[in-house]
């Protein structure tokens, strides 16, 4: 029987855009207040869930043709990583380090090497997520 | 700032998720896997150096100070329990190499490993409870996938029961983190000593106290080991023996630190527990050494005997009884590894499970044979090899704790332990062949080695315990005095 989800499949296309905006705003918020990688992370991954029950995992598949397993892969790299820069700047291990900068038209923003590491956590959050959910569904069948 | 505390954590991570991207480079990942282990042992060799000359290090992640911040603290009994985990690491990757096959090195074998020791490494380093908690799971979820890695039906029910046990206790040890944190308000251990001490500890922090003795019981195997011998007896022969070397050993560890470290005040509740449930562990692990014929439960069955000799120390905690259970522990770490090898060879080698259906095998393989003979005889405390100094040091000190009754338990469970093997040895190794010489089934050079390895390890280790009792003393020096280790802590 073919299941008629129409409505999901209208929704979604809405939806999925304000959940990747909402992941993007927590992981920038994280900084100061509440949110951070982890959080945006799982935002995020909820949105590629969204996608893969609604379309069905071929179709996003071709979409994004990666293996997720790789992409949590990247992010514990890219987390340890700029752990470990910190090492051969002679810091101790994890010290992160910020600067001031002035951009035209937005003002005073901080850059923070933090963002990295917060940027590894999100994918390896969005890779382990999503790699579950995709291996639960396949057991399914 | 000391980088080089944080390297055995880092290092094994970093290269096990290097390896996740070789997944079909069989040689490099062995090859790389090689390096870390042996660079692992070269760093902890260099801390070890490092704390006799000059304390305990310490490394602040991030620099924020602790009792705020994240610290691992490396003291001479972690670093000691780092370096022989390294050894035994790197043997047992050798005797993967030719044993492994080559569908379990396809599906991420190495970095799971790699991401095994370094839980395991974490756990020793760890100066806050909650990393252990966290280094703790790390090592886990390794475990559990190396456990249910080929996946055929024993192996998926003994692993279904063993996550099912961790989890378990997991939700038990976050519960007690809790507990811990509403009292006292701080999870830095060497913090959580200080404010101990002052507050006393109290029926409530004793309660408390006691739900760690559940958890890390559990993980140790100290009387509630019903878990241990099934799913140490499923997985392929590498794996179990890394199992049987470092998971219970964590454990352990971790009940050593805690009740010298932070809950040493009221041992006539804490420290009589312990002794009593080790006592019982041991007998338990006695009788079931002695029923069974199925070779690997009989291994198993030995890693339980071993857990209640070493707790049989921290219970009485006396100066020399811990520095026998620091001794003991390394010694157990080598020879358990080295028995869980040889046992899967044998069963790889005869195909049968049980060993009185073997027989003769010092014929075809004589060195093999008497490889199994000294791994006996250190078990059983024979000197020279390694189970000897640890096992008088544990005497001397239930000798001085005037606990007779425990020190006849202890001594007569070694003759078990004897026992045990020997009807083993006799049937197995010894007695005629009905496979005629030049019929047998090769034993590859890759399997013998490490087994000869850690035959060497374990003679090192006794022979030359006179040269390692410095590092040992200091170990059990921190340990008898707390005030040590908060001091490196919480004020440099």
């Amino acid at each position: 029987m073919k299941t008629n989800d129409v409505i999901l499949k209208t929704v979604t296309k809405v939806v999925v855009f304000i959940i990747l905006t909402m992941a993007v705003y927590l992981f920038f918020s994280g900084h100061y207040s509440p949110g951070g990688g982890f959080i945006g992370g799982l935002v995020l991954a909820s949105a590629i869930v969204l996608m893969y029950l609604a379309a069905g995992i071929e179709i996003v598949h071709k979409g994004m043709p990666f293996d997720f397993k790789i992409i949590a892969a990247i992010g514990v790299l890219l987390a340890t990583g700029t752990g470990f820069a910190s090492v051969l700047f002679g810091q101790d291990f994890l010290t992160q380090a910020a600067i001031a900068v002035h951009f035209p038209l937005i003002g005073e923003k901080e850059l923070a090497s933090v963002v990295l590491f917060e940027a590894g956590v999100t994918l390896t959050v969005v890779g382990v997520v999503v790699t579950i959910i995709l291996n639960i569904s396949e057991g399914g069948e | 700032m000391n980088n080089l505390v944080v390297m055995p954590l880092v290092v094994p991570i970093m290269i096990g998720i290097v390896l996740v991207f070789l997944k079909n480079h069989i040689r490099v990942q062995r090859a790389l896997s090689l390096i870390t282990m042996l660079s692992l042992i070269f760093i902890s060799i260099v801390l070890l150096e490092n704390i006799q000359a000059s304390g305990i290090m310490r490394l602040d992640f991030g620099g924020w100070l602790p009792p705020y911040g994240i610290s691992f603290v490396a003291d001479s009994f972690a670093i000691l329990l780092v370096l022989i985990a390294s050894i035994v690491t790197l043997i047992c990757l050798i005797y993967a190499y030719s044993s492994i096959g080559e569908r379990h090195e396809k599906m991420y074998f190495y970095p799971f490993v790699l991401f095994m020791i370094a839980g395991v490494n974490g756990s020793f380093m760890t100066g806050d409870i909650f990393n252990l908690f966290v280094c703790f799971e790390v090592m886990l979820l390794a475990s559990y996938a190396l456990i249910a890695l080929g996946g055929n039906k024993k192996q998926l029910r003994e692993s279904l029961k063993y996550v099912l046990i961790n989890v378990l206790a997991s939700w038990f040890f976050l519960v007690a983190l809790a507990f811990l944190y509403g009292t006292l308000g701080t999870l830095n251990m060497a913090h959580l000593s200080v404010r101990v001490a002052e507050e006393g500890q109290d029926a409530l922090l004793t309660t408390i106290s006691l739900l760690f003795l559940v958890v890390f019981a559990l993980k140790a195997g100290l009387l509630l080991f019903f878990w241990l011998p099934g799913s140490y007896s499923v997985p392929p022969t590498a794996v179990a023996a890394l199992f049987g070397a470092l998971l219970t050993k964590v454990g352990i560890y971790a009940l050593i630190r805690m009740f010298t470290l932070v809950f040493y005040h009221k041992p006539e509740v804490t420290h009589i527990l312990i002794e009593g449930m080790s006592v019982v562990t041991i007998i338990a692990g006695c009788l079931g050494a002695i029923a069974y014929k199925d070779l690997r439960q009989v291994v198993a069955y030995n890693v339980v005997i071993g857990v209640g000799f070493v707790l049989m120390g921290l219970g009485v905690a006396t100066d020399s009884s811990l520095q026998g259970s620091i001794y003991y522990l390394m010694h157990d770490m080598i020879a358990k590894a080295m028995l869980f090898l040889i046992v899967g060879t044998m069963i790889n080698l005869t195909g049968e499970k049980r060993f009185d259906r073997m027989s003769g095998l010092i014929r075809h393989y004589p060195l093999f044979g008497w490889l199994f003979f000294i791994v006996m005889i250190s078990l059983a405390g024979i000197p020279p090899f390694s189970g000897f100094v640890g096992k008088i040091l544990i005497g001397q000190g239930l000798i001085e704790a005037e606990s007779y009754v425990v020190l006849a338990i202890a001594f007569f469970s070694s003759v078990v332990v004897l026992y045990s093997l020997l009807r083993v040895f006799l049937q197995a190794i010894f007695g005629e062949t009905s496979v005629s010489i030049g019929d047998e089934k090769p034993l590859p050079k890759g399997q013998l080695i490490p087994i000869l390895l850690l035959a060497c390890c374990t003679f090192g280790l006794g022979f030359g315990a006179e040269g390692f009792s410095s590092f040992v003393e200091d170990a059990t020096k921190t340990i008898v005095n707390p005030e040590i280790y908060i001091q490196a802590v919480l004020e440099k």
